[in-house]
């Protein structure tokens, strides 16, 4: 084994992000040892990109919001397959959480009175779906993901959280105990490789939405957590279940704010028809996202797309007024300047269904501690946690409702900095890795610095994102994912075996993107296994050949075994602690 | 389009160069610098740079292009590129790491330094803090900063003196909670920025607001804290 140097901390979390710096600040703030360890500077990740807002029943805009209605909203957003006990938290503790970030400093945008502003968004109701649209956002703007993720940062400084910068976590390290005991990780500007032990690992690493051609994400969404936690044989829960956002840019695939249509922007197609009238009589362009992104597609593949391919439609603004987009819409004033080269105080934006979050993840409970299944039973797996979008806690089912993903990674990184602070204080003690445990851990990491005249990264990844958005789309169809998972099986062949020209140390982007790009593939593979193995139509996932939900078979969590790469089913909670269960009815807009 | 990157691995370079790369760019399309480079790097993966979002709002690929700082993944190539050609640089004034890449440890310090977080001492109530959006406004312009050092490391005071002066960047940020009407420490913030070189050394030469993608304006904000710790001292 090659000696490693090798630091130790009470816990350490893999990513920078919301729910990264949420779980850090905490046990950072009760002064435990808490290392932050993320491949980017913090406010360079992914939070930073989300506009709309916080969606929280804080009842500024309206004194009488009621978190169980919101809680109703989310359970019939995910469409019935989102855990109650888990959405139950989130929406009760969500105030408090919010609260916490104002007083932090995040500078929300405000009302007349003083309290901070709510705008609507879609999926959002009051008194369980029979009092017309809520307003339930909370936003600083259109770009509260960037407040968000700032005002994080600067406390996680002011609490003294030790950063590890610029550092790309590799794999995990496991005892012959199965116990989680830290990370092997790359300090990028110098190359070191490093063992980074600790108590507790928290996986906050994101989403993974470049295994799509277009995604909304930023390039550096690899899906890092998934890829190791797979490697190290833990399942995944509801992989098939990726949210397309109604609003990408045409051409650019950069994200234009639901929050657009909650200030009264709405969607058009060739003929100047507001289509969503027709598929949501209700709701219109507030439907939840699955909704209004198929029925986009709908519009497109029926001939009524705007363009001279007829492959996108129009979000049009222009009569919300200079006024209302400069105040509540500056950043996507920005962003359609730039990327589609028209002004939406005069002219609509061409959009287009783009992949936007990954619903599935690591299965955890409401504490962050991952849960693997043993003879079909739930076990905790120890050492490991995760949170934010990587988990799968779950709240968000089978679609998520928008601004619920920044709620859920502030409040699941509050719940899991504060299990593993009283697990700490209880007293955990290290547990010890063998010089095997780190060299199995190792081992990817060797093959590919001592892999001669391999495959090429770039060209793989092209070809794997190209797969991915042709076979397992908005739309799916079994004979076509079939088609789509035998060319995974030649791409994994390939993407197993890349090997890298550049094989210095320092800033070494190249070594990096090898690795990411065989993190993708582990979420890809268990992306069209999960959809292929799913035989209804349910949220995100549409199959033409099982056009319909069925709840007889399938109204639980699909989980991907990596070891066998096979599916089973794990059961749904149903069972909230302070509320009736919402029970499954037929879901529409 | 010949692009001219500036180059340097420490491991095997006894100095950095310029080298010229040939770029097909596909017709009816104005890529952004950022693509470019991705272009470049698919085949020559040892050039690094910095990237994330690919949509100005993370900061990470601040660099310098034909003489003028900004971010590649919003600077069209076509509002750069002079006679045909394009001139990428790392970030200038601070110590190169590797080819783009620079290490900003002084430019974090400086932000660091102004304490950019709220402090309020008061017991909160069981609710957020009322403010009201004539009050919110004030941080219009300041709370947007997505510290990508554009500002930074076009102003030669700050090329001067990085460990004594704060910097624009940092000092946006230190009137960004100046502003806040949340803030209790307005006391001890200017404190700790009353002395010739901390605020002081701005000569009001404006790079920073030229340079910043965000159209942000920290030589106002230097102004205002200027104002404040004039009015105090009086």
């Amino acid at each position: 084994m090659t000696a490693l140097r090798k630091l130790s901390f009470d816990a350490v979390v893999i990513g920078g992000g919301g729910a990264g710096m949420r779980a850090s600040l905490q046990m950072a703030q009760s002064g435990f040892k808490t290392a932050c360890l993320t491949k980017v500077f913090p406010t360079r990740s992914h939070t930073v990109s989300a506009q709309g807002g916080i969606t929280c029943a804080i009842a500024s805009a309206d004194p009488n919001d009621d978190w169980r209605w919101h809680m109703y909203d989310t359970v019939k957003g995910s469409d019935y397959i989102g855990d109650q006990d888990a959405i139950e938290y989130m929406c009760s503790v969500g105030p408090e959480a919010v609260f916490e970030l104002e007083h932090m400093g995040l500078p929300f945008s405000r009302f007349e009175n003083g309290r901070i502003y709510q705008r609507p968004f879609g999926g959002q109701s009051k008194d369980f779906g029979h009092g017309g649209q809520a307003a339930r956002t909370c936003a600083a703007a259109d770009r509260t993901g960037h407040a968000l993720l700032h005002t994080l940062f600067q406390n996680n400084v002011k609490h003294d959280t030790t950063f590890l910068n610029e550092w790309f976590a590799v794999d995990l390290v496991r005892n012959q105990d199965g116990v989680v005991v830290g990370v092997i990780a790359i300090e990028i500007e110098t190359g070191e490789v490093v063992f980074v032990e600790s108590k507790a690992t928290v996986l906050a690493t994101g989403g993974a939405g470049r295994i799509y051609a277009s995604t909304t994400n930023a390039h550096i969404n690899t899906g890092d957590g998934i890829g190791m936690a797979l490697r190290a044989g833990y399942p995944m829960q509801d992989m098939e279940m990726w949210q397309f956002h109604p609003t990408g840019i045409y051409g650019a695939g950069t994200l234009v704010t639901e929050g657009c249509r909650g200030e009264g922007g709405y969607l058009i197609n060739k003929d100047g028809e507001r289509f969503m009238e027709r598929y949501a009589p209700n709701a219109k362009d507030l439907a939840g996202r699955d909704v209004v992104a198929r029925s986009m597609m709908t519009e497109i593949l029926e001939g009524r797309g705007c363009g001279e391919q007829g492959d996108h439609v129009f979000l049009k603004l222009d009569h919300l007024g200079k006024d209302i987009l400069h105040s509540r819409l500056p950043g996507i004033t920005e962003l359609s300047k730039t990327f589609a080269h028209v002004d939406p105080v005069s002219a609509p934006i061409p959009v287009v269904p783009t992949c936007h979050y990954m619903m599935g993840g690591l299965p955890t409970n409401i504490h962050g501690q991952a849960i693997m299944q043993v003879d079909g039973e739930d076990q905790v797996i120890p050492g490991l946690y995760a949170c934010g979008e990587a988990a799968c806690v779950s709240v968000h089912g089978a679609n998520r409702l928008g601004g619920n993903s920044l709620l859920d990674l502030v409040v699941f990184g509050r719940a899991a900095g504060l299990f593993i602070e009283e697990q700490l204080q209880q007293g955990i003690e290290y547990r010890a890795a063998s010089e095997d445990d780190v060299d199995r851990a190792m081992g990817r990491l060797n093959a590919l610095d001592t892999n001669e005249n391999g495959e090429d990264t770039a060209t793989l990844k092209r070809e794997l994102q190209n797969c991915m958005q042709n076979y397992f789309g908005v739309f799916r169809d079994g004979e076509f994912m079939k088609k789509g998972r035998d060319e995974l099986t030649g791409l994994g062949e390939r993407i197993a075996n890349l090997s890298i020209t550049d094989k210095s140390k320092a800033f070494n982007t190249a070594r990096m993107e090898a690795l990411e790009l065989q993190n993708l593939f582990e979420v890809a593979e268990s992306t069209a296994i999960s959809a292929d193995e799913r035989t209804e139509s349910r949220g995100a996932h549409s199959r033409r050949d099982f056009p319909v939900r069925d709840d007889a078979t399938w109204l639980c969590h699909s989980l991907y075994d990596p070891t066998t790469k096979s599916l089973s089913k794990r059961g749904v909670n149903f069972t909230p602690k302070t509320v009736e269960t919402f029970e499954p009815k037929e879901r529409t807009y | 389009m010949l692009v001219s990157v500036y180059r340097y691995n420490p491991e095997t370079d006894r100095e950095p160069y310029m080298q010229n790369v040939d770029v097909s760019l596909p017709e009816g399309k104005d890529l952004m610098v950022l693509d470019v480079l991705n272009l470049i790097k698919e085949k020559d993966q040892s050039l690094s740079y910095r990237r994330s979002c690919r949509e100005g709002v993370c900061g990470s690929d601040g660099m310098n292009m034909n003489g003028k700082n900004g971010l590649a993944c919003i600077t069209p190539v076509s509002e750069v590129v002079k006679n045909g050609k394009l001139v990428v640089r790392p970030l200038p004034g601070l110590p190169v790491v590797r080819d783009l890449v620079v290490d900003m440890a002084i430019f974090y310090k400086q932000y660091q330094r102004v304490k950019p977080y709220l402090q309020n001492s008061s017991p909160a109530s069981g609710r957020e803090r009322l403010q009201s959006p004539e009050e919110r406004a004030k941080l219009d312009g300041l709370y947007e900063c997505i510290l990508c050092a554009c500002c930074s490391t076009s102003c030669p005071s700050f090329w001067w003196n990085p460990e004594k002066f704060v910097g624009p960047a940092g000092l946006l940020q230190a009137y960004r909670f100046l502003a806040d009407s949340r803030d209790e420490a307005t006391d001890e913030r200017l404190s700790e920025l009353d002395d010739p070189f901390s605020v002081f050394r701005c000569r009001g030469i404006m790079n920073c607001v030229s340079v910043c993608p965000k159209g942000l304006n920290p030589t106002k904000a230097i102004g205002h804290i200027r104002d404040m710790l004039l009015s105090r001292a009086t």
